[in-house]
């Protein structure tokens, strides 16, 4: 065997158009992800990002291309199967309201008819690892939470079938800029910790560079840079992306204003 | 009133109790037949947009027609009384199950399947349960229905309150029709009473 990291997730020309006669959604992507790698996918609103991740767990299926998770075209795997191998956090609800936290954790455990005791002593380790405490936590409903605690328990749940791989649809895109910031720091610590692949939609670039040891960039469908932030910043490909840099320097050259005055 | 109620107790009290019967059995086939047509529904949704449509169209024939027309197939008495209430149910039942468990919000749906729940999971652990408000509503509703409606029923032999109704009318018998008339409503507001009660303690 070589170094290199086996490929994880493997985008091979996809495409996906939702009617005929509409644009594509997603243009021919091409990509290939390692396994634990983060990466971010970066594109502002209808550019296609959580189309390609929704791809992913088959939750829409594309019309043109492959996508290939360890070697292996998920089109001949049957989506729930699919989506039972993967974590996903989707952004705000995401939660069953009518479920407790613990509950809501292992719903699909449960259903799987994996022992019971087992079941629930992982939910409580995964718990603590997202930094609530099991027996403040488990027995309250989504409702009880504010929206960053909601999030660290749609977290857990996403890590409860210890999947290889993580999908985020803008996990915190309704939450604070403090909360935020504390929520991206843990979710670093337990990529950490946890090696698996991480995949995270965001449309804010501050995020995707934070977050990405690589980064796609997305516009109106196509795949316009694949790389780690530094090169991206470096070297930007495309003048969307060269647009998207500026941008983020501007904002931070108003706060340094600030601090000047 | 209360003269006739205490000289033939037995020509008030059947009819009622007949009227109870045929309403109940109408109630548990109409809503089993309505669970299986919603539950099929949710596997091929066409099939739901279908059934609605069809079962519109027989919620808009009079019930003295759908009866006539229904006696050929299963002759005069409750049987064919029953099939047209069932079948006047399904419009209503089905209308408001399948709204009920579509109006959930769709991203707490997506975020079900995402979590890897098969359409079986998705529909009795998630839409159910928070669609349940709905769904009461529409059995409730399919009752007051059937109650009003099953006084037609006396017109083919079914029995119930519709035969004091109808006996009266030919009659001209004021007391008789004010009876029947006071029995279904009185009936029909309690049916609802009962179920909103059992809603309550399902809903814990």
């Amino acid at each position: 065997m070589n170094n290199r990291r086996m490929i994880a997730i493997e985008y091979e020309q996809v495409s996906k158009q939702f009617s005929k006669n509409a644009k594509p959604s997603v243009d021919r992507v091409s990509a290939q992800i390692e396994e634990g790698e983060f990466i971010t996918i970066l594109g502002s609103s209808g550019c296609g990002k959580t189309t390609l991740l929704k791809m992913t767990n088959r939750l829409l299926d594309p019309s043109g291309g492959r996508i290939i998770l360890f070697g292996q075209d998920i089109s001949t795997v049957d989506p729930v199967t699919v989506r039972r191998r993967m974590g996903y956090v989707i952004q705000q609800i995401g939660l069953l309201p009518h479920m407790t936290v613990e509950e809501n954790i292992t719903i699909l455990p449960k259903l799987m008819k994996q022992d019971r005791e087992t079941v629930r002593s992982r939910a409580r380790q995964l718990l603590s690892m997202v930094q609530l405490d099991p027996d403040t936590y488990a027995a309250r409903y989504p409702s009880e939470l504010s929206g960053g605690q909601q999030q660290r328990v749609g977290l857990a749940r996403a890590l409860m079938p210890d999947p290889k791989i993580m999908l985020l649809d803008e996990p915190f895109g309704a939450i604070d800029a403090i909360t935020r910031i504390s929520l991206q720091n843990e979710l670093l610590r337990i990529h950490r910790e946890t090696k698996k692949t991480f995949l995270l939609v965001t449309h804010d670039i501050n995020e995707a560079m934070k977050l990405g040891m690589r980064v796609m960039i997305m516009d109106k469908g196509r795949l316009l840079q694949f790389d780690t932030p530094h090169n991206i910043i470096r070297h930007p490909a495309d003048p969307f992306v060269e647009a998207l840099i500026r941008s983020a320097y501007e904002q931070q050259s108003f706060w340094e204003g600030v601090q000047d005055d | 009133m209360i003269d006739f109620l205490l000289s033939h107790p037995e020509k008030i009290v059947s009819p009622l109790l007949n009227h109870i019967y045929m309403t109940a059995v109408t109630l548990v086939i109409s809503v089993l037949l309505a669970s299986l047509l919603t539950v099929l529904a949710a596997v091929i949704p066409v099939l739901g947009n279908i059934l609605t449509a069809f079962f519109s169209v027989v919620y808009s024939i009079p019930s003295l027609a759908l009866f006539a027309l229904q006696i050929p197939l299963t002759g005069l008495g409750r049987t064919t009384a029953v099939t047209v209430l069932c079948a006047y149910n399904q419009y209503l039942l089905l209308g408001n199950f399948l709204a009920g468990l579509n109006e959930v919000d769709p991203g707490v749906r997506e975020a079900a399947k995402g979590i890897g729940m098969t359409v079986m999971q998705e529909l009795f652990l998630v839409q159910v349960p928070l669609a349940k408000k709905a769904l009461f509503a529409g059995i409730r509703l399919a009752v007051v229905s059937t109650i009003g409606i099953g006084t037609i029923a006396a017109a083919i032999n079914a029995g119930g309150l519709g035969v004091l109704l109808f006996d009266g009318l030919r009659t001209m018998n004021t007391v008789k029709i004010l009876w029947g008339s006071l029995l279904s409503a009185i009936l029909a507001v309690s049916a609802n009473g009962i179920l909103k009660w059992a809603e309550k303690g399902v809903s814990g």
